[in-house]
């Protein structure tokens, strides 16, 4: 205690203004510059490239160049509309069924788990660390031909009203919508689940006594008080797995048949296989703005700005 | 049926953790099969031949290990790039914040597959040789604004009031920093960390774009699906599972036990 004789004699809060004032507004871009700098080169500058190579023209032979080529935006568009189409109705369908199951999953971890929430919060982290691609090959085993699945599915008649809908072909679903949907649902459950828990989880358990004291049956409390306060992990949610499964081609690839091809699927293609880059740019593009859209409206609409 | 009605949100939630969990049990009920063919689908007779050598495929095991290093080492580089731009974002105000936040959130709002090709119409305009390199920037860059996000929760759910007494205290700014700002932002920092490995340890869009040919343990899983997929994958995606789980119930058991102590007078 006899460093107490010892102290400055400048009260403490005074001390950071001693500091030059120069390097002390300095301080946050210091901080910054390094972060930054990599976003700008390895993810701003990148789109840049993009844009360029979107309206060049030539072959991998001559080489590309800028000939501001806006047609090939036009060309791709008409040639792959159909698999944007796809795309955006199988990521728009995953994300409404990942909301469907990942709400009640979400309610369970935050208010009725008890002690058991670690434990279920931790099987619904641990799957991320089994390689996506191994748990997206194992549906091929769950939903093979001959499988129980398949065997529950018809002989419930279910695959014939689904059949009749286009969703399976037949007596199979491996190679059909279902499929592809089913896959990416499950891949994107988790990004679903957890914002909807973080929210649900802030929510003061008294609000809950508090409707039912003033007579709310507990389907009213859900709709008047739990649902709209959970509503910022309910866009979130969607957002996270919406934009994903939206650009996603692996589903597709392992779990679907060519007539299942999405727009991510193209791109992969056009960019490593058929290396026409300028149309795979532009396609890429494409998608980028119909998301950012979509977002942007979504975001409006929802009315939660502070998403980040 | 009241039982039914009252339990209902229960009963679907664990319909739901069924379905998460389904696949995990396959991979690992699989990793004891003996397949027939060269496709490990469709079960045939019981072995342990896979657990007994599970680097006996070629090439598999050093896909994981270069995997792992890339990993370690994309978190190394988001996790103190994002805790410094979190910082800046929370504890200061300056210009062009706003325009900050929109960088950081934007690769967060883009499909990946955009990413994935923009970046490589970079390396190609470069010239730059696609290998251990070109992925490891890919992998930093996209997990740099998760790591972002979580710390920047974390640190402004943080009281200020305890760095300011930690200042009335006679701290310095360092000190303050490392005995009292760090601590805090501790887990935030470490769940950014967490999500970055686990991101780039399962990228697979992002590095089948930019790895040349180099193979990456999620490529190797995706070229062995048009190979043929050898019963060691099951073994490593089970091993994978079980060490997620054992080291997230180390780390709760270890963080119960300390708040038990520290609530001891």
């Amino acid at each position: 205690m006899t460093t107490l004789t010892e102290t400055p004699p400048a009260a403490p809060a005074e001390l950071p203004v001693r500091k030059p004032l120069l390097r002390r507004k300095l301080v946050p871009y210091w901080l910054l510059l390094p972060g930054i700098v990599w976003l700008l080169i390895f993810f701003a500058l990148p789109m840049v490239y993009q844009a360029s190579t979107s309206v060049q023209t030539g072959s991998l032979e001559k080489g590309f160049e800028v000939t501001w080529h806006f047609q090939t935006y036009w060309d791709a568009f008409q040639e792959y509309y159909p698999q944007f189409i796809r795309s955006l109705l199988y990521a728009g369908t995953a994300t409404v069924l990942c909301l469907i199951l990942g709400y009640p999953l979400a309610y369970l971890i935050a208010f009725k788990a008890g002690r058991w929430r670690n434990v279920v919060l931790i099987l619904v982290i641990a799957p991320f660390f089994t390689s996506f691609l191994i748990r997206t090959l194992a549906w091929k085993t769950i939903l093979a031909d001959g499988g129980p699945v398949v065997h529950v599915l018809n002989t419930l008649h279910i695959l014939d009203v689904t059949s009749w809908l286009g969703w399976t072909e037949g007596s199979r679903v491996l190679a059909t919508p279902m499929a592809v949907v089913c896959g990416l649902t499950y891949n994107f459950l988790p990004f679903m689940i957890l914002p909807l828990y973080t929210s649900l989880e802030r929510i003061d358990g008294r609000l809950h006594e508090a409707a039912g004291d003033l007579y709310a049956t507990p389907a009213t409390t859900f709709r008047k008080v739990t649902f709209p306060l959970s509503m910022p992990g309910v866009v979130s949610g969607t957002l996270l797995t919406f934009i994903p499964a939206s650009g996603d081609y692996v589903n597709a690839e392992l779990l679907g048949s060519t007539d299942q091809k999405m727009v991510g699927n193209v791109i992969q293609s056009q960019f490593l296989r058929v290396l026409d880059y300028p149309t795979a740019a532009a396609l890429s593009f494409i998608l980028m703005a119909i998301v950012l859209a979509m977002v942007t409206v979504y975001i409006r609409r929802a009315g939660t700005e502070d998403l980040v | 049926m009241r039982w039914l009605r009252r339990n209902l949100i229960t009963i679907a939630g664990l319909i739901t953790l069924a379905y998460l969990i389904l696949p995990n049990i396959v991979v690992m009920v699989f990793s004891f099969n003996k397949p027939k063919g060269r496709f490990n689908y469709a079960w045939q007779k019981g072995s342990l031949d896979a657990w007994k050598d599970p680097c006996g495929v070629a090439d598999m095991c050093g896909s994981l290990s270069l995997s792992l290093q890339i990993a370690a080492w994309a978190t190394l580089g988001a996790t103190v790039l994002g805790t410094m731009i979190a910082f800046a974002l929370v504890r200061y105000r300056f210009r062009a914040r706003g325009a900050i936040n929109s960088l950081i959130f934007l690769p967060m709002a883009m499909p990946e597959v955009v990413m994935a090709a923009s970046l490589l119409t970079l390396f190609l305009n470069m010239g730059a040789k696609l290998g251990f390199w070109t992925i490891l920037i890919a992998h930093i860059m996209f997990c740099l604004s998760f790591v972002v996000t979580a710390v920047k929760a974390r640190v402004m759910s943080m009281d200020p009031r305890l760095e300011e007494a930690a200042r009335d205290l006679y701290a310095g700014p360092v000190q303050t920093f490392v005995r009292v700002t760090l601590p805090i932002a501790a887990p935030g920092i470490a769940a950014g960390a967490l999500l970055s490995f686990a991101l780039s340890f399962d990228d697979f869009i992002i590095t089948n774009f930019n790895a040349g040919s180099t193979v990456t343990f999620p490529m190797f899983v995706w070229g062995s699906a048009q190979r043929g997929t050898p019963v060691q994958i099951n073994v490593i995606g089970t091993a994978m599972f079980i060490i997620a789980v054992l080291v997230v119930l180390a780390a709760q058991l270890l963080s119960n036990s300390r708040q038990k102590n520290s609530a001891k007078p």
